[in-house]
């Protein structure tokens, strides 16, 4: 196991990522946030808390894929996590997906649609605390906070204070 | 959690938490604009009814719609004299037609345990109700419902006083709540008249009373139970008016209560003998709502026994 | 044909040889003759002799034949059954008792005595010609509308009375219907939970009660059939303290099997009167050592397939039992100390044979008695399985169950219908 990123580097890469997020879309007025849970969900909450630093305060929510994903069938069944739609919706908004890794992209796929029942946004942004390549479908970050070539045997293990007593992203070797 | 539900005794406590935090979250989600979900696509539900029960069979049918699922609608009217060739017969047609799951509501007690058990079918059965015996998809929604009227508690029921009052003897919704409801935490109290308790009743994890006035002002739930009125020619109770008089909520009884409780009916109503239309259509009534519940706990229901993969595929 | 059982063991424990020649007991000792047939480790008990057994013909020959139940019969040790009456037709008439004999007579597997009905059709509202059937020749003297309970006191009361005059008996299925209406099993606190409608244990004692008073009454032979309840076990041990003329048999089952069986909720294990409680199974047994039940009857009841394969409320009530009583008596009674094989002969063979009166059934095996004789082995561990069994149906609720005794040879009127517990062929002519 090595930590890739430590608590300082995490802050730095969701400063980053705030930052142009206000610069791709030319100001906050029609962004909303949505975390994938678990660990989407408080980097969310972190991006919309820095943002809020900077002036502006940007409706938050959070957005379960478990009913979307295409891999049901394979597991017995997964317990569902909260739904939370942002004040104001999305009809019509920039949409900013949160996750904290990029890997096959079913995840987004399934966000994807599961979006697309709930409205119809004007744009759909993603942004991730780490992509570790790997694609198996068409789905690409317009925010990275790093960019980690990993083996894919290998797994990345995110850690995040509101859950996990601290913060680290590292790379777990194959067992 | 299980492969079938038959009764509340195949749920652990967990599986029941897990339940009704699914339903919950489900039930967020279609109030939006999302009303279907693609979950239970490819999946085949059929409900096999032999007793006529058009809300219970069309709650089932709109969770499993919501699902994705295909549904089909078998109605059958068993007899006694048609005997085991219902069952059997309908079971392997079933089969044929590669149901994943078998929702079946009966007149015989045991029916769903004998599909279950006998090999008949590979499909999930899940319990919508077999005679006399259990009706557990009722009990979850009725806790739903509860929860939600009482959200500080969230699924701890420890201290709820609940009172279930009418015909214990012949209710399956009475003994699925029991074992709910006792499983949850709650204290139970069965009021009804010694006709209609069961012998062996005292068994049962329950306090018992023939008095629906003696402390009414303690119960946080009141549930009303259907009285049929051909018990009386079997002698339970001697007249409508009797019965009417001593274990009816009408709305005496209705102001006595607390004023944070609330009161329920599995439905359908006899307005006027077992609950006052003003009971039935009062602030303190959720009965209403524990329709549109049932359609979010059944599709709870059938994510966690179908959204996954079965038993048999895991175990590979 | 002669033949010696050399080696065999008797009741009391001694080994010793038993001769046989034609129909009859010719010597008990140490003299062979004829055939010598090695039963060492073998006992020999009088052929078994079952008072209550549903042969299912004329009417229902798909579930049972008279010569099916006669295999099955032989197989299970019995030289002897009792055809009970609620066949269709119902077997109220000499002209219905007549044709179950004489199917009997040509099985010639064991003998067969028709129960005749007590009331019309089993309506429980007119006698039935009682005194035909007593005369003819069946020469019945059992009489029974079991299945049903004959539950006018008046018409049990007359009943009572009339057949004194040829030493008939009344055989009483209690169960009284009022109190009974769609009852599925025992009511109680197992009953409460599966929502199955209960079969209250006062339905059976309230008609032993009022039976026992009437019989004393008109000073006649009463018999209780598969008595079920510690209640009615009491109230028998009462009636005999005040020396009335009544016995009372229980089943096999009854004396190993309760209701939380019902949990699964089988109709393997769905028979009228139904399956008790532990409490009721305990003082059953206390209550066939002491002599309180006098008899040990099988209530072997055939049922197709079809009527045990569906839900419990639209199955048929009943469990067949000859090829298994011997094992489940052993089990219950011996193994567990409650018996001796002395007390086994006589509530399997002397008793019932008596209460009958049926003259070459339940005679000592002494010379000169009957070659009816059964040879089993006390120790010989083996599992029920219905596909072997001789019955034409496979409603037992044993299957799979773990015996330590069982039937080996049985002799019928000195010929060996079953040999080493297969059925040899051959029959009494």
């Amino acid at each position: 196991m090595s930590a890739i990123l430590e608590s300082a580097d995490i802050d730095r890469a969701l400063k980053r990522i705030s930052h142009e997020i206000i610069e791709r879309n030319q100001g906050l007025d029609s962004v909303v946030l949505l975390g994938i849970p678990t660990r989407g969900a408080y980097l969310a909450s972190r991006i919309a808390q820095i943002l809020m630093g900077l002036g502006s305060k940007v409706p938050v929510g959070t957005l379960d894929i478990t009913m979307h994903r295409d891999d049901l069938r394979l597991r017995p069944p997964r317990p569902l996590l909260e739904t939370l739609m942002p004040a104001g919706g999305i009809e019509g908004k920039d949409v900013v997906l949160v996750d904290d890794v990029l890997f096959s992209g079913r995840t987004i796929r399934a966000a994807l649609d599961a979006l697309g029942e709930l409205g119809r946004p004007r744009t759909v942004q993603l942004a991730v605390l780490v992509d570790r390549g790997h694609r198996e479908l068409p789905i690409r970050a317009d925010y990275v906070g790093k960019n980690l070539p990993t083996s894919a045997k290998e797994s990345v293990r995110v850690q995040l204070s509101e859950i996990d007593e601290i913060d680290c992203v590292e790379i777990v070797a194959a067992p | 959690m299980k492969n079938q539900l038959l009764s509340i005794n195949d749920l652990s406590k967990d599986d029941v938490l897990s339940i009704l935090s699914t339903a919950a979250e489900l039930e967020r989600i279609t109030e939006g604009p999302t009303k279907k979900l693609p979950t239970l696509r490819g999946r085949t539900v059929v409900n096999l009814f032999f007793e006529d029960s058009t809300r219970t069979r069309i709650s089932f049918e709109t969770a499993a719609k919501r699902l994705s699922a295909d549904v089909i609608n078998f109605s059958a009217k068993g007899s006694s004299v048609s005997k085991g060739e219902s069952l059997k017969d309908t079971a392997q047609t079933l089969q044929a037609m590669g149901a994943d799951a078998v929702v079946i509501r009966h007149g015989s007690s045991g029916a769903a345990q004998r599909l279950s058990d006998s090999g008949w079918i590979n499909a999930t059965v899940i319990n919508a109700g077999d005679g006399t015996h259990e009706h557990p998809t009722q009990a979850l929604l009725d806790a739903f419902t509860i929860s939600k009227r009482f959200p500080e508690r969230k699924s701890d029921f420890s201290g709820l006083k609940v009172a279930i009052v009418g015909d214990i003897l012949h209710s399956r919704v009475a003994r699925s709540n029991v074992l709910l409801l006792t499983k949850l935490g709650a204290s139970v109290t069965l009021i009804a008249p010694p006709t209609l308790l069961p012998v062996g009743v005292e068994s049962w994890p329950v306090l018992v009373s023939y008095d629906l006035d003696e402390a009414l002002e303690e119960f946080d739930v009141v549930m009303m139970l259907r009285i049929q009125l051909e018990r009386m020619q079997n002698f339970y109770f001697p007249s409508e008016r009797e019965y009417s008089r001593r274990y009816g909520l009408n709305e005496d009884r209705l102001l006595r209560m607390k004023q944070s409780g609330i009161v329920m009916h599995p439905g359908p109503m006899n307005r006027g003998l077992e609950i006052s239309a003003a009971s039935a259509d009062s602030s303190r009534s959720v009965i209403v709502n524990q329709v549109g519940n049932g359609v979010s706990v059944r599709m709870a229901v059938l994510y966690l026994l179908l959204g996954g993969a079965s038993l048999s595929e895991v175990s590979q | 044909m002669t033949f010696t059982l050399t080696g065999v063991t008797l009741a009391d424990g001694t080994t010793t040889n038993v001769v046989v020649e034609g129909q009859t007991i010719t010597s008990v000792g140490a003299l062979t003759a004829g055939d010598l047939i090695d039963c060492s480790g073998l006992m020999v008990l009088p052929g078994f002799v079952d008072l209550h057994t549903h042969l299912r013909e004329p009417g229902s020959e798909d579930s049972e034949t008279v010569l099916t139940g006669a295999k099955a019969a032989a197989k299970g040790g019995f030289t002897a059954v009792s055809a009970m009456a609620n066949t269709s037709p119902v077997a109220d008439t000499a002209g219905v008792v007549e044709q179950v004999f004489r199917l009997g007579k040509e099985a010639g597997l064991c003998e067969v005595f028709p129960i005749g009905a007590v009331t019309v059709g089993l309506a429980g509202e007119q006698l039935a010609e009682l005194g035909a059937m007593a005369d003819s020749a069946a020469q019945v003297r059992v009489f029974s509308d079991d299945g049903k309970c004959v539950s006018d006191p008046l018409v049990m009361r007359r009943a009572l009375e009339y057949v004194k005059s040829f030493g008939g008996v009344i055989a009483q299925h209690a169960q009284d219907p009022r109190l009974t209406h769609g009852s599925q099993m025992n009511e109680g606190e197992v009953s409460s939970r599966l929502g199955l409608a209960g079969w209250p244990a006062v339905a059976e004692e309230a008609i032993i009660a009022r039976d026992i008073l009437l019989a004393d009454h008109v000073k006649s032979r009463l018999h209780i059939c598969h008595l079920t309840t510690k209640g009615g076990v009491e109230l028998v041990r009462w009636a005999k303290s005040q020396g009335i003329n009544v016995t009372a048999e229980v089943t096999p089952h009854h004396l190993l099997l309760t209701d939380d069986l019902v949990e699964s909720y089988d109709p393997v294990y769905k028979v009228n009167p139904p399956l008790r409680t532990d409490a009721d199974v305990q003082a059953l047994r206390i209550g066939l050592a002491d002599g309180t039940i006098d008899i040990v009857a099988t209530d072997h009841a055939p049922h197709p397939t079809e009527d045990k394969e569906c839900e419990w409320s639209a199955a048929a009530f009943g469990m067949i039992g000859l090829e298994t009583a011997f094992g489940v008596i052993v089990k219950t009674m011996i193994e567990t100390g409650a018996m001796s094989w002395p007390r086994l002969i006589e509530v399997m063979s002397t008793n019932p044979a008596k209460i009958g009166g049926y003259s070459r059934q339940g005679g000592a095996v002494s010379a000169g008695s009957p070659a009816n004789l059964t040879l089993v082995n006390p120790r010989s561990e083996w599992q029920v399985d219905r596909e072997k069994m001789s019955s034409k149906s496979k409603n037992t609720p044993f299957h799979g169950t773990e015996l330590t005794a069982k039937v080996i040879h049985t002799i019928f009127e000195g010929v060996f219908v079953v040999k080493n517990e297969t059925l040899t062929g051959l029959k009494h002519e």
